[in-house]
C-alpha cells in the first residue's frame, strides 16, 4: 500500500532528509520519500504491517522535528 | 507571512528593543558592574528571542539528536554568555543576544523565501479540479472528481476547468489547454471530440461522457508525475545529502578540537581558552548544511515546475541533469519532425484536369479508412459524388463505380490489372495512380508534411550547442533523404524496423561522445527506444498514456521547438544548482578558515551566521530564478 500524508511545520530541509533515512530503516518499508518542498510524506509498505510502520514513522518524525505534525486522514 | 512567522517577527523586534535598552543602560551606568548583574541586564532580550531555540534544543537532547541546528545555536550562544564568567574572558552578552537575533532573522527570511517559492510552484500546479458537476437522476450534482464513475455525464460551464477526461456528448466550445501543453491557441471541440482534464472551458457549455476515472485522468497523472519528480534525485542532490552527512559531525568535532588543543599546547590554558572557545563556537554556527540541502532540490523542483508551465514534464531531477548534458539529439521522423499525416503534394493529370483527377480519386476512396484516403478526401473541397460497387483490394488500392464510370485508384499493379498503362514510370510508390474505364489519367503524389517549426527546431538545437542531430525513420531512404536535407539534420538512418531503432541508439551510445544521447519520439512503437536512450522524450503525449509511461521527459504537445527549450531550461537549473553549491561551500570554507585563524575580530559571529542562514537565503533567492 502506498499513502501520502501532509506534514505541517516541517521547517528544515536537512531534517526531512534525516526523517527519510530513519523511516527507510523501519522493517516493512518498501519505499519512502519525505519532501521538504511539497511538505509530504509518501510511505509504501506491506498492507499487513502498514499501520504499525506508520506509527513508527510518525514517531521518527516527531523525534527529529518536534514541531512537525503528520496529518492523518 | 503566516501567523507563526508574524509571531517570530514580533519576538525579534521586541528582543532588538530590549537589547538596545540593555546596551544603553550598560553604557550610561559607566562603572563596571558585576558579571551577574550584566547577565541579568541582557537576559530578557536573550530569552525573548532565543527561547524557542533553547526549548527545541532541550527536546532534541532528550531525543538523542545531537547535530541539530537548534542545539548548535543554543551551544554557541550559551557559550558566548558563559565566556564572561571565565576568569580571563571578556563578557560577550550583547554579542550573544545579537547573534541570536541575527540567526532568528535569517531563519525568518529563509522560511518566508521557501514558503514563497513553494506557493509559486503550487500556483503552477493549480490545475487540480475541486469538484465535478455530474448528472445524476436528471439533475446536476457537485461531487469530488474522485467519485465520478466512467460512463457518467458531467457538465462544464464556460470558464470552468474540465475535471475528468471524456468525450463531448453535447455542446461546442473552445478549450484552453495552456495549463497542460503551454500552447495558448484554443482548441475547438464539438460532439464526439476527446477532452482532457485540466483544460479550461471557453465560451460554450459542454456535456462530457467520462472515459477515465479521476486517478487515470490527464490532470491527476500530470500532478502525480511532477510531485513524484522530487523523489528521483539527481546526482548533485545525492552528493549534497552525502556531503551533509559527514560535514556537520566533522565541523562539530573540529570545533571541539579547536576549543581544546591550541590552549593545551600554548602552555597557558586558562589565558588562551576563552579566545579559542569563541572561535570554536563560530564553527558550531557554520556547521549546519541547510543552505545546500534546501537550495539544490528547490532549484530542481522549481525547474520542473517552470518547465511544466511550458507543457514540458520532467519525471525527475535526475532527468533534468541528463537533459542538461545532452550532446546528441536523435529524433524519430514521423510524428516528431513531420505531422504524421499524409497530404497531397503534387497532382499530375493526364488528359483530364487537376480537379477532376482529385475528385475521382477522392470519390473512389471515400469509404476507406486508410490515411491516404483521408488525405485525398481532405484535399477536395467540392461535395463527392455517390459511388457504387466499391472494392478495396489490399495492397493494391480501390476500385469503384463513379457516375457510371469504372474508376481504379491505387498503385502500378492495380493499373496493370485494369489494363491501364501509366506513361511516367515513377520509383516513388507513394504516388497514387488513377484510371477511368481502363485509361490512365494521371497520378497524385502524397507525402507526410514536415512540421512548420521543424526547421527552426533543428536550428535551435544547433544554436544551443547540440553537436549531433540524427533522424531515424522506418520510411524509405529517398523520403528520409529529402526530409533530412530540408531540415539540415546531421545524419539520418532510413528503412529501420522498430528493433533497428534500438540498435541505432545503442550504436550512438557506444560511439565515443561527450554528454548524453536523447531520443525524441511520439511514443507510438518506440517505447523500447525511449527507454534505451539516456533521456527518452515523448512528444504529443496529451492523451497518449503509453508514451507518458515510457518516457523520462514528456512534451504534452507536438511542437518540436520544445526540445531545445527543455534542454535550455534543464541547463539553467543545473547552472543554478552549481552556483549554489559553489557559493555555499566557498562562503562556509572562508568563514571556517577565517574564524579558526581569528581573522574577523568582533565580526566573527555575524559572519558565521551569514555563512549559515544568510547563504541559505541567497541560495533560495537564486533558486527562485528558475520560476521566472
Amino acid at each position: 500500500m502506498k499513502k501520502t500524508f501532509s506534514l505541517i511545520d516541517l521547517d528544515c530541509a536537512h531534517c526531512a532528509a534525516r526523517m527519510e533515512d530513519g523511516i527507510r530503516r523501519i522493517k516493512g518499508v518498501d519505499d519512502v520519500s519525505v519532501s521538504f518542498l511539497t511538505q509530504k510524506l509518501t510511505l509504501e509498505a506491506d498492507d499487513a504491517v502498514f499501520e504499525k510502520v506508520l506509527k513508527q514513522a510518525v514517531k521518527i518524525c516527531r523525534k527529529i522535528e518536534p514541531d512537525c505534525t503528520v496529518v492523518m486522514e | 507571512m503566516t501567523r507563526k512567522q508574524k509571531k517570530q517577527l514580533a519576538r525579534i523586534i521586541t528582543a532588538a528593543l530590549l537589547l538596545v535598552g540593555a546596551f544603553v543602560t550598560d553604557v550610561l551606568v559607566g562603572a563596571r558592574p558585576a558579571t551577574w548583574q550584566l547577565l541579568l541586564l541582557y537576559l530578557p532580550a536573550y530569552l525573548t528571542v532565543g527561547f524557542t531555540v533553547l526549548r527545541r534544543a532541550a527536546v532534541n537532547i532528550l531525543h538523542g539528536e545531537i547535530f541539530d541546528e537548534n542545539l548548535l545555536m543554543a551551544l554557541a550562544t550559551l557559550g558566548a554568555l558563559s565566556l564572561g564568567f571565565l576568569p580571563t574572558g571578556e563578557p560577550e552578552f550583547a554579542e550573544a543576544v545579537f547573534v541570536m537575533i541575527f540567526y532568528q532573522t535569517g531563519e525568518l527570511f529563509e522560511h518566508i523565501a521557501v514558503g514563497k517559492s513553494r506557493r509559486s510552484i503550487g500556483k503552477l500546479m493549480q490545475i487540480r479540479p475541486d469538484t465535478a458537476r455530474v448528472m445524476r437522476d436528471g439533475a446536476p450534482r457537485e461531487v469530488v472528481p474522485d467519485e465520478v464513475a466512467v460512463g457518467e455525464i458531467i457538465s462544464v460551464y464556460p470558464g470552468e476547468r474540465v475535471p475528468l477526461d471524456g468525450t463531448v456528448t453535447e455542446g461546442r466550445s473552445d478549450l484552453n489547454t495552456a495549463a497542460l501543453t503551454g500552447e495558448s491557441q484554443p482548441l475547438s471541440v464539438g460532439v464526439g471530440d476527446n477532452v482532457y482534464s485540466g483544460a479550461t472551458n471557453g465560451g460554450g457549455s459542454l456535456f462530457i461522457k467520462v472515459t477515465k476515472p479521476y486517478h487515470e485522468s490527464t490532470v491527476a497523472r500530470i500532478l502525480a508525475l511532477v510531485e513524484g519528480a522530487a523523489a528521483k534525485k539527481a546526482t548533485a542532490e545525492q552528493f549534497i545529502t552525502r556531503f551533509a552527512r559527514y560535514y556537520t559531525p566533522l565541523v562539530v568535532i573540529s570545533a571541539l578540537l579547536l576549543a581544546l588543543l591550541p590552549p593545551l599546547f600554548s602552555g597557558a590554558f586558562l589565558a588562551t581558552f576563552p579566545v579559542w572557545l569563541a572561535r570554536a563556537l563560530t564553527f558550531l554556527v557554520i556547521s549546519c548544511p541547510c543552505a545546500l540541502v534546501i537550495s539544490v532540490p528547490l532549484t530542481f523542483f522549481g525547474g520542473i515546475g517552470g518547465a511544466a508551465r511550458h507543457g514540458i514534464l520532467m519525471k525527475g531531477a535526475a532527468h533534468v541533469e541528463k537533459l542538461a548534458n545532452a550532446s546528441t539529439v536523435v529524433m524519430d521522423k514521423t510524428g516528431t519532425l513531420t505531422e504524421g499525416e499524409f497530404c497531397v503534394t503534387r497532382c499530375v493529370p493526364h488528359g483530364i484536369d487537376t480537379n477532376e483527377l482529385l475528385l475521382l480519386a477522392a470519390a473512389a476512396e471515400q469509404q476507406s479508412n486508410h490515411p491516404i484516403a483521408k488525405a485525398l478526401i481532405a484535399a477536395v473541397k467540392a461535395p463527392l459524388p455517390t459511388i457504387t460497387d466499391t472494392r478495396e483490394q489490399a495492397g493494391l488500392g480501390v476500385t469503384a463505380t463513379v457516375n457510371g464510370s469504372h474508376v481504379a485508384v491505387g498503385n502500378l499493379a492495380l493499373m496493370h490489372s485494369v489494363g491501364a498503362t501509366p506513361e511516367a514510370l515513377l520509383a516513388d510508390s507513394t504516388a497514387i495512380h488513377v484510371a477511368k474505364n481502363g485509361t490512365w489519367c494521371g497520378y497524385i503524389q502524397m507525402s507526410d508534411r514536415i512540421k512548420p517549426t521543424a526547421h527552426a527546431a533543428i536550428g535551435d538545437l544547433r544554436k544551443i550547442g547540440i553537436t549531433k542531430t540524427v533522424m531515424l525513420t522506418g520510411d524509405r531512404a529517398h523520403v528520409a533523404n529529402a526530409v533530412a536535407t530540408a531540415l539540415h539534420v546531421d545524419e539520418y538512418r532510413a528503412e529501420l524496423m522498430p528493433a533497428d531503432k534500438v540498435d541505432a541508439i545503442e550504436a550512438l551510445l557506444l560511439a565515443p561522445h561527450k554528454g548524453t544521447v536523447c531520443f525524441v519520439g511520439d511514443g507510438i512503437n518506440d517505447a523500447p527506444v525511449l527507454t534505451r536512450a539516456d533521456v527518452g522524450i515523448a512528444m504529443g503525449a496529451l492523451g497518449a498514456d503509453a508514451a507518458i509511461e515510457a518516457a523520462d521527459v514528456v512534451l504534452m504537445d507536438d511542437e518540436p521547438q520544445k526540445i531545445a527549450l527543455a534542454i535550455t531550461l534543464s541547463r539553467k537549473a543545473l547552472r543554478i544548482v552549481h552556483q549554489n553549491i559553489v557559493l555555499t561551500l566557498a562562503v562556509k570554507a572562508i568563514a571556517l578558515l577565517g574564524s579558526a585563524l581569528g581573522l574577523f575580530g568582533a565580526w566573527q559571529m555575524p559572519i558565521a551566521i551569514f555563512a549559515d542562514v544568510g547563504v541559505s537565503v541567497l541560495a533560495i533567492l537564486n533558486a527562485m530564478r528558475m520560476l521566472k
